[in-house]
């Protein structure tokens, strides 16, 4: 008779499973077959011995959700398996996963080495509040390794950069980012929001951490917040750079990090430290929307980028535009890494200019009527904003400018509606914009 | 395109799998030993068979890995355990014992917190009681030793902690969001 319990093969399944059933077993008492949202604040102990072990981290088991929840876990599960990482921890949203992974790993006195273009609200976690706290982060424009290397000091402690940038359509030379991290003993933590691990897998390519805004094309569907941080579990903690994984932990009893969880040393401290102390917990029910939202990645991501191709080359082909920055296009400068990187495509999110600079951009983004206009991207909706008067505001001319925002520049997130009809809304509104020349 | 040779790779999940030997990830994943040890399945055979756990190297000190495997097993397996540790009297409320021969039971598992060129002597001790697997925790990795002991008709798990593997096919690494490669339509006990 098989045992209920065990798997029929030492099988690694292929993406669409895991898409759908990473992270969701029955339920082992109702039967469940769909993800159960335990909206439960606390969970029961058993007695006090278990209570005491579970609190020391000498034994698995739920204490309280801002710690971990079966729910979330279904989700941090599934992303982890599809990132092909060690685990995961989920977050409020995706700048609680940085901020706590920031936070992990520098404090007062320490450096991070960061790639200048990046989402607005990233940059001014790094740039205003991590440096308020004594973090001091180097900005480097472009994409050349050489560049990040330079600006290495004896207190960097990480090297961040997103995959794909947002909106610049920039990709990260991922595997010459991990050459250079390494080589310092540092991770390279990389930000793969706009590329879904249906299109990238940064882990395969060298990355340690990968962070996500779950609220994007994870979720898919513009309706909840989160956000999720993967660790590939190769990375040597215990170097001379992080000594903090390698010390006595007063408020564990005395545990090590890295001498009691190996491999599972960031995971488990990102848990019982920073999630314990800072707080951004996903809600449960907000844990269920987005797996919910995963099981169907594949299949959206495909259209995604299928449609962002049209688009893109329907764009590229117009005289009302000036330049369109989708690096899946032979005249983008990232043409051949996008092609190594993302075999399927290099996302859904670009930017293009409208001739006729600031007023011809504003003019387009009034006149869509499918495209709706906001400050989101990864929507099974296609989105368009002008990033200069709103994501990138606060910036300083400078920064846009590092930031690849030109002033006129409008950024879309191609949705996976009817092509003809996209396109046809793109072009209705093109020819409002270019009356007003 | 030349035609590429498949690699076996070990994933950070615990499965293995073949993946072209050419590909990022197995350049990835690719590693300078050569014995590899029993696969996901396996280990969970072999933690579904066992009933008895004997700990060789098993500390009284709450810190350490082996206090924490301890409790864990105690309170979240069905596993009688055995402690052995000729300098400890007492762990968990338990008698502890100085060696494996004075253990009342032949353990179906002999867990081992020993550094890794104690391991030799370790199995020939386990040989000498008539039990079939030794489990080598993780961190602790001799390859010889490893080699002898399945030369001998030893089970040998090495570089895995018992309460990772057992938490892994048991709910506990789900719960904390770690990947456990399990994927099943059954109802499973958690």
């Amino acid at each position: 008779m098989p045992d209920s319990t065990s798997p029929t093969h030492d099988r690694e399944y292929g993406f669409k499973t895991r898409a759908i059933h990473a992270g969701n077993i029955p339920d082992a008492v109702s039967g469940a077959r769909a993800l159960p949202i335990y909206q439960s604040s606390a969970f029961v102990f058993d007695d006090t011995a278990d209570a005491a072990a579970r609190f020391a981290l000498q034994k698995y088991g739920n204490i309280y959700s801002r710690l971990a929840n079966p729910t979330v876990a279904a989700f941090e599960e599934r992303v982890a398996s599809l990132e092909g990482g060690l685990g995961a921890v989920a977050t409020a949203s995706g700048l609680g996963a940085e901020f706590i992974t920031f936070a992990s790993l520098a404090g007062a006195g320490d450096h991070i080495v960061s790639a200048a273009s990046l989402y607005g609200g990233s940059v001014t976690q790094l740039d205003v509040t991590l440096r308020r706290f004594g973090v001091d982060t180097t900005f480097v424009t472009g994409t050349d390794p050489k560049d990040y290397d330079a600006v290495i000091t004896d207190q960097t402690k990480l090297i961040f950069a997103e995959s794909i940038t947002n909106p610049s359509g920039d990709i990260a030379d991922l595997e010459g980012l991990a050459e250079v991290a390494h080589s310092h003993h540092l991770p390279l933590i990389i930000d793969s929001t706009v590329a879904t691990p249906y299109l990238n897998r940064p882990i395969e390519w060298g990355a340690d951490v990968v962070i996500h805004s779950a609220t994007k094309f994870l979720g898919g569907h513009g309706t909840t917040l989160g956000g999720v941080v993967v660790e590939s579990g190769r990375f040597h903690w215990a170097n001379e750079r992080f000594p903090l994984f390698d010390t006595e932990v007063a408020h564990y009893g005395g545990l090590n990090w890295h001498g009691n969880f190996g491999e599972y040393a960031f995971l488990t401290r990102l848990r019982a430290e920073q999630l314990r102390d800072i707080g951004p917990a996903l809600a449960p029910h907000s844990a269920w929307l987005l797996a919910q939202g995963v099981e169907t990645l594949p299949y959206r991501m495909q259209a995604h980028v299928d449609n962002a191709r049209a688009v893109a080359q329907w764009l590229d082909a117009d005289p009302r535009i000036e330049f369109v920055n989708w690096a899946g296009l032979p005249n983008h400068p990232h043409f051949e890494r996008a092609t190594r990187y993302f075999p399927k495509g290099p996302g859904s999110v670009f930017s293009f200019g409208v001739k006729g600079g600031r007023p011809a951009g504003q003019t387009f983004i009034e006149s869509v009527n499918l495209a709706s206009h906001l400050a989101n991207i990864g929507d099974a909706k296609t989105l368009v904003i002008h990033p200069a008067s709103t994501t990138h505001a606060q910036l300083s001319e400078q920064q846009l400018l590092d930031a690849g925002v030109l002033p006129g520049l409008v950024r879309i997130s191609v949705g996976i509606e009817d092509i003809e009809d996209i396109i046809d809304d793109l072009d209705q509104a093109l020819t409002a914009a270019s009356k007003g020349e | 395109m030349a035609t590429d040779t498949l690699e076996t790779v070990q994933l950070s999940n615990g499965l293995t799998c073949d993946i072209p030997s050419s590909s990022p990830l197995a350049k990835l994943l690719k590693s300078q030993r050569t014995w590899v040890g029993p696969s996901a399945k396996e280990r969970m055979s072999i933690l579904q068979k066992a009933k008895t756990v004997a700990i060789v190297g098993a500390s009284p000190n709450v810190t350490r890995s082996s206090y924490f495997v301890a409790t864990y097993l105690d309170q979240s397996s069905d596993y009688e355990l055995f402690f052995v540790n000729p300098m400890a009297d007492e762990i968990l409320g338990q008698k502890v014992y100085k060696s494996l021969a004075d253990l009342p039971v032949v353990p179906d598992i002999v867990d081992v917190f020993r550094k890794g060129s104690d391991i030799p002597a370790v199995i020939d001790e386990v040989l000498a009681i008539g039990a079939k697997t030794i489990w080598v925790q993780l961190g602790i990795w001799n390859e010889e030793a490893a080699v002898y002991g399945e030369s001998k008709g030893l089970t040998v798990v090495m570089d895995r902690c018992i309460k990772i593997e057992h938490a892994r096919f048991h709910g506990g690494l789900h719960l904390l969001g770690f990947d456990t490669g399990q994927i099943t339509a059954r109802k499973v006990l958690r």
